[in-house]
């Protein structure tokens, strides 16, 4: 520690006890850091002050390099760039950082650049950067896409990236390792020092993530925690009479009249619900049990058009609203003071994000958070009881960054492509310094580079394929329209056609998946956005509806945001089916789930922690096994495809299996060859990734993997305004484009990308490995139930239906004729 | 390719192809549809890249079945070619001389949009809808009405089936849809999508399983 403060830092120290405040360890902590031009990452929850930690130490840095002059000095150029993950957050941060320059009489301008920036301020920021620019990882990338934009970072002295550990585990996470490689690149060829700061919540691998954001300017930095503790209180609704079966999803909403006391009792209530759809059905029961809190209560998802989603925001922070149905869409960003209550619906699926919600309610130093589980079947009730232990012995799961994506860098490239262009050999060196791509092969990068510039297979002198060109080692899109079909594309990181939804006068009431709607008649009546609409008619992108007074309606699925239970999860789930029927149980959970547990247990059997259940069951459906690992979803569909495949080579079969996060159905007509002979055979990792590889529902995973690679690879086009007519010879879907590629060019990039994908994160190949390894070493238990059990009930009800078979396609298809007569 | 399978419509034969073709025996004519020839080039000109192998092998497979028919015409029912010209027709020029003898009838289909002068030069007779005996051939037949007299082959909706069996399992092929009054002709080219469709109780589906065709009802 030095032992003289420097000038900036008196000055804000000065301000902050102006005002009555001081700053906190980490806070001082940071500027120290910030001042010696190091970089790291900020651990801290949300409204503790995490956003001054980095602005208040750039304002200090400039005033110690200005002391004379620092509040009239204008036009400095860019200093701070502040990367946030959401644009509603934006406008937000914009202001108290406002407020700040202006309490110090400073000159500097808060610029904010996203989809919502209109032309005229985009164009003003081009010929004069602000000081402080707040920017979306996905805007950065079209900023990169402008001619001359080195320039626009000469004076660049920080990037800070928010709520990192959001970023961190997805493709948009790659986005912004890839800017910062080229802004680093900038910075060296300017000669600058660059520094990189990072903010995220608590996850299970914070140095990791640290080494991610910091790899790009080859840097160690240090890791800052925020010392504050934060106590949580969790209680679970429980049913008064615990169904025999829990059917998923439906218990839920019986319990729906208990939380009405609850928000009753609050202040302002937020009740998490997982799936969009389901935040329409809730919404709808609530209103209809308790009539007196409509216009008190609203509803917030990603569907919803903006300025309503704005209205809710504005109306949490004002207290207007007893509560809100919302989804993952308010699991960031500002804080809503007025919040003092949680309420989740369903479970969470891991402990890190339950936390972070439970943190949504009593933010003020000293207060309690506070939040309700409330169970969608039974078996939730167990869940409950795993978190409560997980975060008592404090496992929080990792982030894992994501690697190798071909289809991001392919994007990148073109977006470089089309402003100044690149140098292979330098862009290679830049590209490699990020952690994403540091063990790309040159094979690879190869093969990108022909990707972009040859277009794969061709037949020669037939062939005008055209995308990046060379010209004197330089390479440039200099088509016009190509280059702005790019800039569309920029940033398109979205799995699902969307269409818009409006009523005929062409009021915009929201977006809905495509595959929905087009299951549906004109006259059908659905839910969106708390409303009933009666579908009219779809032209081009837009669906057009009226209001509709029906009674009946259907509430559309959401493919997006099922989150599959993580391993740390479900070890807890484990270990407290090891405590069921135990007689030193004194959870109120597992008390409630003894009948339960005793059905279970006359049908069946309760696995303990080192065991593994089997049941094999008939019914009219055919022959049935369930095996519960408690591993969540996609590890399961791996296993389920791995063990329907070994089983497959030891008798011609057909298996159809459905998973949950507790475990597996598989389905087949004919009895399933799985019984003590051979079971520690078919749960062996031996021969694993060949047998995984051989699975066909490899396949099938990555035909929808290939969704996502396909759009941000820039295969599939989804059109742009004004331009229907023209690109509708484009147009084409990706499980299409997956079919083509399978079978005329098995070694594109994109396709083995999706296929890796697959092995990364679906299947989860090392988690496959370290379950398979627990099982084999524990104890198998297969048991021959006469009827459904408890256990089994989540499972039958899923609807992820997926197929497995070794026989002919051809004989296939006879049989299930034959069946049908 | 295993044998095409016979279906006979008003005492006429025609030979069904797994490589989604047909053959009318009485006509000597080979009937197919929606080949979309340049498509791939289409999308490569726009910068994104297909495999323009898709493109020689559907070239190859249409030689193969004129070798196996030896037909004395050509009938296609619209979707000739994909969209405006690129350099791939060319290919298809060329191939084209090399059969110059054998007479081509394109019933234009909505994705036929190059001038006539380019059908002209290909030696590709290009006709709204074509009629013979009580047959009648036009590319879209959603929404129109025709007398009960004919009998309607179309194109334009690249017809599947969806298979379902016991367990859940369903899969999806290409097929050709028979009615009382109309055909719907698969779509040749391999780079194409499906439309399912709904059969009633006295129509005929084929699907199209890799190489053989199976009657589904």
């Amino acid at each position: 520690m030095k032992s003289k403060i420097t000038e900036g830092q008196f000055v804000i120290e000065q301000w902050l006890s102006g005002k009555g405040f001081s700053p906190f360890a980490f806070q001082l902590e940071a500027w120290n850091q910030i001042q010696k031009g190091d970089s790291g990452l900020i651990n801290a929850p949300t409204g503790c002050g995490k956003t001054f930690s980095i602005f208040l130490g750039s304002i200090i840095q400039f005033i110690n390099d200005h002391p004379h002059d620092y509040r009239s000095r204008k036009n400095n150029g860019l200093q701070l760039l502040w990367v946030t993950p959401l644009r509603a957050l934006a406008k937000d941060i914009g202001r108290a950082m406002e407020e700040v320059i202006a309490a110090l009489n400073m000159s500097w301008r808060i610029g904010i650049r996203n989809g919502d920036t209109d032309t005229a301020e985009r164009q003003k920021q081009k010929r004069n950067m602000p000081e402080v620019l707040i920017i979306t990882p996905e805007s950065l990338h079209l900023l990169l896409a402008q001619k001359g934009y080195p320039e626009l970072f000469n004076c660049l002295r920080i990037v800070a990236v928010d709520e990192w550990h959001e970023l961190l585990g997805g493709k948009r996470g790659v986005l912004v390792e890839l800017a910062i490689s080229r802004l680093a690149g900038i910075a060296k060829i300017n000669n600058r020092p660059l520094s990189v700061w990072g903010i995220s919540a608590t996850i299970g691998n914070l140095e990791e993530a640290k080494e991610v954001l910091l790899s790009p300017i080859r840097q160690n930095g240090v890791i800052i925690r925020a010392q504050i503790d934060k106590q949580i209180e969790i209680k679970s609704i429980i049913p008064d009479e615990i169904e025999k079966y829990p059917w998923a999803g439906h218990l839920g909403i019986k319990l729906a009249e208990k939380i009405i006391p609850i928000i009753e009792a609050s202040n302002t209530t937020l009740i998490f619900i997982n799936t969009r759809g389901m935040t329409e059905t809730w919404y709808q029961t609530i209103l209809s049990i308790a009539p007196h809190l409509a216009g008190a209560i609203a509803l917030h998802h990603g569907s919803i058009e903006q300025e309503l989603r704005q209205w809710v925001e504005d109306a949490l922070h004002t207290q207007k609203l007893k509560a809100v149905v919302c989804t993952a869409s308010l699991d960031l960003g500002v804080d809503f003071r007025p919040v003092d209550t949680v309420i989740q619906v369903g479970s969470p699926k891991g402990v890190a994000r339950f936390l972070q919600r439970a943190g949504r309610s009593g933010h003020q130093p000293g207060e309690m958070s506070r939040i309700y589980f409330l169970p969608t079947h039974s078996l939730e009730l167990v869940e409950a009881v795993a978190l409560k232990t997980a975060i008592e012995k404090n496992v929080i799961e990792k982030r894992e960054p994501v690697l190798l994506a071909y289809d991001v860098l392919l994007q990148y490239l073109c977006t470089l492509a089309i402003s100044e262009g690149f140098r292979a050999d330098e862009m290679l060196k830049e590209i490699k310094d990020t952690h994403c791509f540091a063990d790309m092969q040159d094979q690879e990068w190869q093969d990108v580079l022909l990707h972009i510039t040859q277009g794969g297979t061709a037949l020669q002198q037939y062939d005008e394929y055209r995308k990046v060109e060379i010209k004197d080692g330089i390479y440039k899109i200099t088509n016009r329209r190509i280059a702005m079909r790019h800039r569309m594309h920029i940033g398109t990181i979205v799995s699902d056609a969307m269409l818009k939804v409006k009523l005929m006068n062409g009021k915009f009431i929201g977006v809905i998946e495509e595959w929905f709607i087009s299951r549906l008649e004109p006259g059908s009546v659905f839910t969106l956005a708390g409303r009933n609409l009666e579908l009219i008619g779809i032209k081009e992108m837009t669906v057009t509806v009226k209001p509709s007074s029906s009674k009946k309606s259907i509430v559309p699925s959401w493919m997006g945001g099922r989150m599959p239970l993580t391993a740390n999860l479900g070890l807890m789930l484990r270990k407290t089916f090891d405590h069921a029927l135990g007689k030193k149980t004194k959870e109120p959970e597992l008390l409630a789930l003894t009948p339960l547990f005793e059905l279970q247990k006359s049908l069946s059997h309760i696995p303990k922690e080192n065991e593994l259940l089997i049941e094999h069951i008939e019914t009219k459906d055919g022959f049935h096994v369930f095996v519960y690992p408690f591993e969540g979803r996609l590890v399961h569909e791996a296993m389920a495809a791995l063990l329907a495949w070994r089983m497959s080579k030891i008798l011609p079969i057909t298996f159809s299996f459905v998973m949950n996060d507790y475990g597996f159905e598989l389905l087949s007509d004919q009895p399933i060859p799985l019984d003590d002979s051979n079971v520690t055979e078919l749960f062996s990792t031996e021969n694993l990734l060949n047998d995984i590889t051989q699975s066909v529902n490899s396949m099938e995973m990555a035909k929808r993997k290939f969704r996502d690679i396909s759009v941000i690879g820039g295969l599939v086009f989804q059109g742009y305004p004004g331009e229907q007519k023209k690109a509708r010879h484009l147009q084409s879907s990706a499980s299409l484009l997956f079919k083509v590629f399978s079978d005329y060019e098995p070694n594109n990039l994109l396709l083995r990308q999706a296929y890796q994908e697959v092995f990364d994160q679906q299947m989860e190949e090392v988690r496959l490995r370290n379950t398979l390894t627990r099982i084999i070493n524990g104890k198998i238990v297969i048991r021959f139930p006469n009827r459904l059990t408890p256990f089994c009930f989540p499972i039958k009800v899923d609807s992820m239906r997926e197929n497995m078979s070794s026989e002919q396609l051809e004989d296939r298809v006879r049989r299930m004729q034959q069946q049908l007569l | 390719m295993t044998a095409p399978v016979l279906h006979c419509i008003r005492d006429h034969h025609f030979w069904l192809s797994p490589e989604r073709v047909l053959y009318w025996e009485e006509e000597k004519t080979l009937i197919l549809s929606d080949l979309h020839f340049g498509k791939t080039g289409h999308f490569r000109k726009s910068g994104i890249a297909v495999p323009q192998s898709i493109y020689q092998q559907d070239l190859q497979r249409l030689f193969h079945q004129i070798s196996f028919f030896n037909p004395e015409k050509i009938l296609i029912v619209g979707d000739f070619f994909h969209s405006i010209e690129n350099k791939e027709m060319d290919f298809f020029l060329k191939w084209r001389n090399d059969l110059s003898a054998l007479p081509m009838i394109l019933v234009k289909g909505n994705h036929d949009i190059l001038q006539k002068e380019w059908y002209r030069n290909a030696s590709v007779d290009i006709v709204e809808q074509f009629q013979l005996n009580s047959f009648l051939f036009i590319h879209d037949n959603t929404g129109t009405t025709q007398s009960e007299d004919v009998f309607v082959f179309s194109g334009h909706l690249h017809p599947g089936c969806i298979i379902r069996g016991a367990g859940k399992q369903s899969l999806r092929f290409p097929c050709f849809y028979f009615t009382e009054q109309q055909a719907i002709l698969p779509a040749f080219s391999h780079f194409s999508g499906l439309t399912i469709v709904q059969a009633k109780k006295n129509d005929h589906v084929f699907a199209i399983v890799n190489q053989s065709i199976i009657k589904i009802q």
